[in-house]
């Protein structure tokens, strides 16, 4: 504080903030250089708006990158043909198919998960089923492809089922805690008023308060379903070789080829003349993410909607 | 619905119950299944290395007694803490600054614009990160940036020569470092937007600048809350196989230069283990997925225990 006395730029002498009884050194009190102050002001404003239009950019250049290497091998025989005929059609076949199972295995026990901690479980008990799902949000997906191995596929053969479940194992932890989030949110009226009447507890969660926020586990759904329709890590594991053609059975004893094991294997081969279709493989796969994000943000738009018009 | 009797309604609520209750418990059997298994399946390794597994810097899967193979966690464990701290120290600034821009500099509308755009970063698989690091930003940071970063402060060590192919720690840092930008900068943003208005208010009454405003007020407030996202995004940093087994280069010694070929924990199990020869290497590869998981559950379990520590509604209340 080098002016001390001076008035500072609210117009009050320093002095007098002092005297204030409570924390005289907080960087709040004025330093008396407005001038200063206001430049360093400037410049963190300035670092804040890079740094929000640098990322926007690094997407920017990202996308850029995807579509105009990949719109080139974009054609019809790309999206239908088998790789012989430099298609990926059966890729795109297969990550349809395992990620509709996986979302197909993971929503009722997510949703029943998040009915169990909101509407049933003691405190303690509450708190134990969090921490598990805290923890399986964050378990790296190469541990949940190793475990799945383990389970699944060693001893046996690699399947669109072993996908399915370890995607599914990625997916739960997501729409269980969206699920919880939005339960908790449900008005305590609705549920005292269906219990007032004597409605049955089982009676009051399916009829009364999963209705109000099946628009919220439907965005989770939605949302968890791209992430796991991209998901490549556990894949390589359990879903790795896959045959040339379309596999339709995720039980058959094969690997189902998928879209982001094809990028990775023809990322990895470093050979040129692939990556091409591994572009148009990439384009492919972000395209059908950001329908599926679009999708999801007017779901929650439209369910916020009809919650707040309550 | 027919009129409903008693017996019947208590019929359904067992059964509601029952299969919320089986799903609670299906999750919490899934993860102590995991782990058990994870940690029996490194048990030959432990057995044949023991805990010098983790500071031996060997992985040779045709060294040793008849071939079977001689194998260290070393390289991987410094690949995976370099590159993740280098990239937690790259996205923690530039995150937390995106969350202020996103909750109080930008106009309502540049916000609802960018705020979705940068989330939209996070929801890119893996895997076309990667790709996307390999062909394009690897070239041009072992052509631009490297060559800068050891001409200017060539005299750190972690600047060392750069290397042609560009897939290196330092790229690998750089790619975990966009991967987890979206996590800080949207945790941040929601984090900013919950400190009290007339904390706000009171400060600017003060005179004090928006920067002041901030690193008085803001930061302070959201201190444990940005501590706590930062240790979420080490963990998605550590474990992330994929995009980083693309750009690391798959490096078998430890190195001090950022810009040499390494490898990280993840990035091996996912090149590895689908190709691994002797069950010794399958088990090996189990102990660094052990290794991995530790130094994961540690980062989570903070990032938990920090935000319930410093519950920011009670901080307030």
């Amino acid at each position: 504080m080098s002016n001390v006395g001076g008035p500072n730029s609210a117009g009050f002498a320093i002095d007098e903030l002092h005297e204030f009884p409570f924390d005289p050194g907080s960087p709040l009190v004025a330093s008396g250089n407005l001038r200063r102050r206001m430049v360093i002001n400037r410049i963190a404003q300035a670092g804040a708006t890079i740094g929000a239009f640098s990322a926007v950019l690094v997407l920017g250049i990202m996308i850029y990158a995807v579509v105009s290497r990949g719109a080139g091998a974009i054609t019809w025989e790309f999206l239908t043909k088998g790789p012989e005929d430099n298609g990926i059609g059966p890729s795109i076949v297969g990550t349809v198919i395992i990620t509709m199972v996986a979302t197909a295995i993971a929503t009722p026990i997510a949703v029943l998960m998040a009915i169990y901690t909101t509407e049933y479980a003691s405190e303690r008990l509450g708190a134990i089923v969090r921490l598990t799902l805290d923890m399986m949000n964050g378990l790296p997906t190469i541990i949940v492809g190793i475990f799945i191995y383990g389970l699944i596929v060693a001893g046996r053969h690699q399947s669109g089922i072993a996908a399915a479940i370890a995607l599914a194992v990625i997916m739960l932890p997501m729409i269980a805690r969206t699920t919880q989030e939005s339960l908790l949110l449900v008005p305590s009226a609705l549920r005292e008023g269906a219990e007032a009447l004597g409605v049955a507890r089982w009676r009051v969660i399916t009829g009364a308060i999963l209705p109000t926020v099946g628009g919220a586990i439907l965005t989770a759904v939605v949302l968890a379903s791209a992430r796991a329709a991209g998901e490549t890590a556990p894949q390589v594991l359990v879903n790795l070789v896959a045959p040339n053609e379309y596999v339709f059975n995720p039980f058959a004893e094969t690997a189902m080829p998928n879209i982001p094991v094809t990028i990775y294997q023809l990322s990895e081969a470093a050979d040129p003349t692939g990556f091409e279709r591994a572009w148009g493989s990439a384009l492919t796969l972000l395209t059908l993410i950001l329908i599926a994000n679009v999708v999801a943000r007017a779901l929650y738009e439209r369910s916020r909607r009809k919650l707040e018009s309550r | 619905m027919g009129k409903k009797t008693s017996k019947q309604s208590g019929l359904g609520d067992k059964v509601v119950f029952g299969l919320a209750l089986s799903a609670a418990l299906l999750a919490i059997v899934t993860l102590l299944a995991l782990g058990y298994q994870v940690v029996t399946g490194s048990s030959e390794a432990f057995d044949v290395f023991g805990l010098a597994f983790i500071t031996d810097p060997v992985w040779n899967p045709t060294a040793g007694v008849n071939g079977s193979g001689v194998f260290g966690g070393l390289v991987p464990l410094y690949g995976t803490l370099v590159t993740s701290a280098a990239a937690l120290a790259i996205a923690l600034p530039v995150g937390v600054s995106i969350g202020l821009y996103l909750s109080d500099l930008a106009p309502g509308p540049v916000s609802r614009v960018i705020g979705p755009l940068i989330e939209l970063l996070a929801a890119v698989p893996s895997v076309i990160v990667g790709f996307w690091g390999l062909i394009i930003l690897a070239p041009w940071v072992s052509r631009n940036l490297e060559p800068f970063l050891y001409d200017h402060f060539g005299f750190i060590p972690l600047f060392g020569e750069p290397q042609t192919t560009g897939s290196s720690l330092f790229t690998g840092a750089l790619i975990l470092a966009i991967m987890i930008l979206p996590i800080v900068a949207s945790i941040s943003r929601d984090l900013f937007l919950t400190v009290p208005r007339e904390m706000k208010d009171g400060a600017e009454a003060l005179g004090a600048t928006h920067w002041e405003l901030v690193r008085g007020v803001e930061l302070p407030a959201c201190a444990a809350g940005i501590a706590s996202a930062g240790l979420l995004a080490l963990g998605r940093a550590l474990g992330e196989a994929i995009a980083v087994a693309q750009v690391v280069g798959g490096g078998s010694i430890v190195v001090t230069s950022l810009f040499m070929p390494g490898d990280t924990l993840a990035a091996r199990l996912a090149t590895q283990f689908p190709g691994a020869v002797s069950d010794l290497q399958v088990s090996s590869l189990y102990y660094l997925a052990v290794m991995l998981l530790v130094i994961g559950v540690a980062a989570n379990l903070g990032a938990a225990w920090i935000s319930r520590r410093f519950d920011i509604t009670r901080k307030f209340a």
